[in-house]
């Protein structure tokens, strides 16, 4: 339960904010335009985004027709009905995880990336993997140390590579050395990255390029990780990062102090990436798998509705 | 771009509405919808927006539409106004403490959010300035940030001071006080720990250091990218530690940047600079004037303008306009405009600050598909190709025979066909150029060829 707890405390803000804005639309008399125009600016005000948003309106329109739905409160079970639909889009799959693996992360700068694969590495040795990390972020000063560092603690083998250096060759010898030492699952750290920038896009297409022919055998997973706190900006850079590297899955970090995380609907609702972990601490364990109906508990139900919140995995 | 398709809307709501002459309630109220939904969907804080729009409305009921302005402009207008007021309506500079007296700079802010990059950036901007820096490393939990600031201060060769290993913070800040008054510093930037607004303990290490040394400034980094978080944050910054000035990071993205209207709002504190790229140099002072009508898709040429100012050198500029003016213009002249062009910060980053990018664009295309056919590498190999010229063949272009471009392409790494492409390309610049006395005033500024 504590993780659950932690989410739900951290989207607290979210809910309280959502909750009284949302009972008072909901308690309103009639359904007309001002209802669903305040409700379109609810969920626009919890990062939702404006083409999810969209999406829920149409649908929740949809309803009060083909049901002769006549007043708002009789429309609030379909809300959560629909918000969780935007969730189920795309069902995340954990194959990575059971299989021999390359796992590339990347992201905009100070997502979280290296701590999310210090994380990631802590928790796949504890599951008795053999884990190996590799450091392709040559750019931002003490970004190796970061990461020696967390190897360290894990005690997992660290390919890297000289400040400076073509990232691309720091990969293709952390390739080699995985399957020479015969490695479960590797993980490649690469520098944060604004998503408007065409060279260093260029740049991961080039380490996802160099994964695929020297390692075609392997599974091949590449997840982006997404900081908590960003706003509408989350959509246009799962949408830039998805072009270069066909992104696979998303993390979410830093999801404990923020009032945010409807970016995690925009996200899959708008490019059907699914989120695969989010975090909400700064401990090893705070890193979990996303689980829909937790999540939208957190979002939208009050303190005395939580009481049947499963436990995450 | 939120903005640029906010243009396109209200452009449509105003449709034919000029023979009124007067923008009417219902008129108003329709194009401020338009304006709150982009506003929103620019990350700005819903609590913001709402006191926005109604300053707004306020004004513009009731506006004569002027002659030469349609509605949708005179509405735009108002916004950017508005917007300016909003983000502080002057620049505001850091103040220092008189003479050699050392002023004391706190960085504080969520994880990530580019504390310690804009640390030294903020040193490098200062020893412009004639100040002399001393970074201290009081980030006590994050893995190797020590180290990261140790290697930054050495690239803007500021001084560093830090204890590795030691964990009590108000150690390190006071034996950092001496060690900048040994060093005879005269600003010091003490880089802290990246924390949550909401956790207690570590806020409270923010208040301690500023109780044990005298702190003058206190600035809080904020990502570009924040969405309605950042007025969570800016207010409680601000109740529990107190800031006194904003520093806007990552502004190079493609972020709308809302954060920087609701935290200016909240708080009240000015945004005093933003961090617009990788290296050291990419930080600038904050203009709210320029953010505003850049946030409204109008461009940023004063930005730009004075961006070519400081990076252009001035004698090789005298130098080369008065070749131009004579109608001069060969390979050499060409390398010289590509490296000035890569000082201003690339292709892409100039035409982002272009006014009327947005509506050039066809509908749906982003600013990178243009900046593609112009890219930076593109210009990398360009650069190349004429590296591999000889002295001689860079002043006297018609000596480029095919052997000679064959050589050429050989050095430069490229194919020939794109040797010949470039000659080709060259040739018309220097067509361009050759009518450059007669666009050129007497005074006039060099200009790109571009």
């Amino acid at each position: 339960m504590a993780f659950f707890e932690r989410l739900f405390a951290g989207l607290g803000k979210t809910r309280e904010q959502l909750d009284d804005n949302l009972a008072e639309v909901f308690d309103r008399d009639s359904i007309d335009d001002d209802f669903y125009d305040d409700l379109e600016e609810l969920l626009i005000l919890s990062d939702i985004g404006v083409a999810a948003t969209q999406n829920i309106i149409d649908g929740l329109k949809q309803d009060e027709r083909s049901e002769h739905i006549r007043k708002p409160a009789a429309l609030g079970t379909h809300l959560v009905a629909k918000v969780k639909e935007q969730l189920e889009k795309c069902p995340a799959d954990y194959t990575f995880e059971e299989q021999r693996s390359v796992v590339l992360v990347v992201g905009v700068n100070g997502a979280g990336k290296t701590t999310t694969i210090g994380k990631l590495a802590m928790k796949y040795k504890e599951h008795g993997k053999k884990v190996m990390i590799a450091a392709a972020d040559t750019f931002r000063a003490a970004a190796l140390e970061q990461l020696e560092i967390w190897a360290d603690r894990s005690k997992v083998q660290l390919i890297t590579g000289q400040d400076g250096q073509d990232p691309s060759s720091v990969v293709y010898d952390a390739v080699s050395a995985a399957k020479a030492r015969d490695m479960d699952i590797l993980l490649i750290d690469t520098a944060g990255r604004l998503n408007n920038k065409k060279n260093l896009m260029e740049e991961l297409k080039k380490m996802k390029r160099i994964i695929d022919r020297e390692y075609p055998e392997a599974y091949r997973e590449t997840l982006l990780v997404l900081d908590g706190t960003c706003g509408q900006n989350a959509v246009s850079q799962a949408r830039d990062f998805k072009d270069a590297t066909d992104v696979t899955g998303i993390v979410i970090t830093k999801l404990d102090g923020s009032s945010k995380g409807g970016m995690a609907i925009a996200v899959q609702s708008e490019l059907s990436i699914p989120v695969k972990y989010i975090g909400v601490g700064e401990g090893t364990d705070d890193l979990q798998r996303f689980d829909t109906d937790d999540y939208v508990k957190a979002l939208f139900y009050r303190e005395d509705n939580t009481g049947d919140g499963d436990e995450t995995e | 771009m939120a903005f640029e398709s906010l243009t396109d809307k209200l452009q449509n709501v105003f449709k034919g509405l000029r023979r009124k002459g007067r923008l009417t309630e219902s008129d108003v109220k329709e194009a401020l919808r338009e304006v709150k939904m982009a506003l929103l969907e620019a990350d700005v804080n819903f609590k913001v927006v709402k006191g926005f729009i109604k300053s707004i409305e306020e004004r513009a009921v009731g506006t004569d539409v002027l002659n030469g302005l349609n509605p949708a402009q005179t509405v735009i207008k108002i916004v950017n106004e508005e917007m300016i007021a909003l983000m502080g309506s002057e620049t505001t500079e850091l103040s220092f403490e008189p003479g050699k007296a050392m002023t004391v700079i706190m960085m504080c802010g969520l994880q990530g959010s580019g504390k310690t990059t804009t640390a030294a950036k903020l040193a490098l901007k200062l020893s412009s300035k004639g100040k002399k820096s001393l970074l201290v490393a009081c980030d006590v939990y994050r893995p190797a940030a020590f180290e990261q600031l140790r290697v930054n201060a050495e690239k803007v060769s500021a001084d560093f001071f830090g204890i590795e290993g030691e964990k009590d913070t108000l150690r390190i800040v006071r034996e950092a006080m001496d060690y900048a008054a040994e060093r005879n510093d005269n600003v010091v930037i003490i880089d802290t720990a990246g924390r949550l607004q909401i956790d207690e303990v570590l806020m409270e290490e923010l208040q301690n250091i500023k109780n044990a040394v005298t702190v003058h400034d206190t600035l809080l980094v904020v990502d570009a990218m924040t969405g309605q978080e950042a007025v969570n944050v800016a207010e409680t910054f601000n109740e529990k530690v107190g800031i006194d000035g904003v520093i806007l990071s990552k502004t190079d993205g493609d972020a709308r940047g809302g954060a920087a209207l609701s935290v200016k709002a909240v708080t009240g504190k000015p945004i005093l600079f933003t961090g617009t790229g990788e290296k050291p140099e990419d930080f600038d002072q904050f203009y709210p004037d320029r953010m505003a009508s850049r946030i409204l898709g109008m461009g940023d040429v004063l930005s730009l303008i004075e961006k070519a100012g400081e990076q252009i050198d001035e004698d090789r500029e005298r130098e080369m306009s008065s070749r131009l003016r004579k109608g001069k213009f060969d390979f050499d002249d060409y390398l010289e405009s590509l490296n000035q062009m890569k000082k201003m910060g690339g292709m892409s980053s100039i035409l982002s600050m272009l006014p009327g990018m947005g509506q050039m664009l066809p509908k749906g295309a982003k600013m990178g598909d243009i900046s593609d056919q112009i890219d930076d590498k593109k210009l990398a190999r360009t650069e190349a190709i004429i590296l591999s010229m000889t002295t001689e063949e860079r002043h006297n272009p018609d000596l480029l025979n095919p052997s000679r471009k064959h050589r050429i392409a050989n050095g430069a790494g490229v194919d020939i066909a794109e040797v010949n492409r470039f000659v080709k390309q060259f040739r018309e610049a220097q067509k361009m150029m050759k009518r450059f006395p007669q666009m050129m005033g007497k005074r006039g500024r060099f200009k790109l060829p571009f």
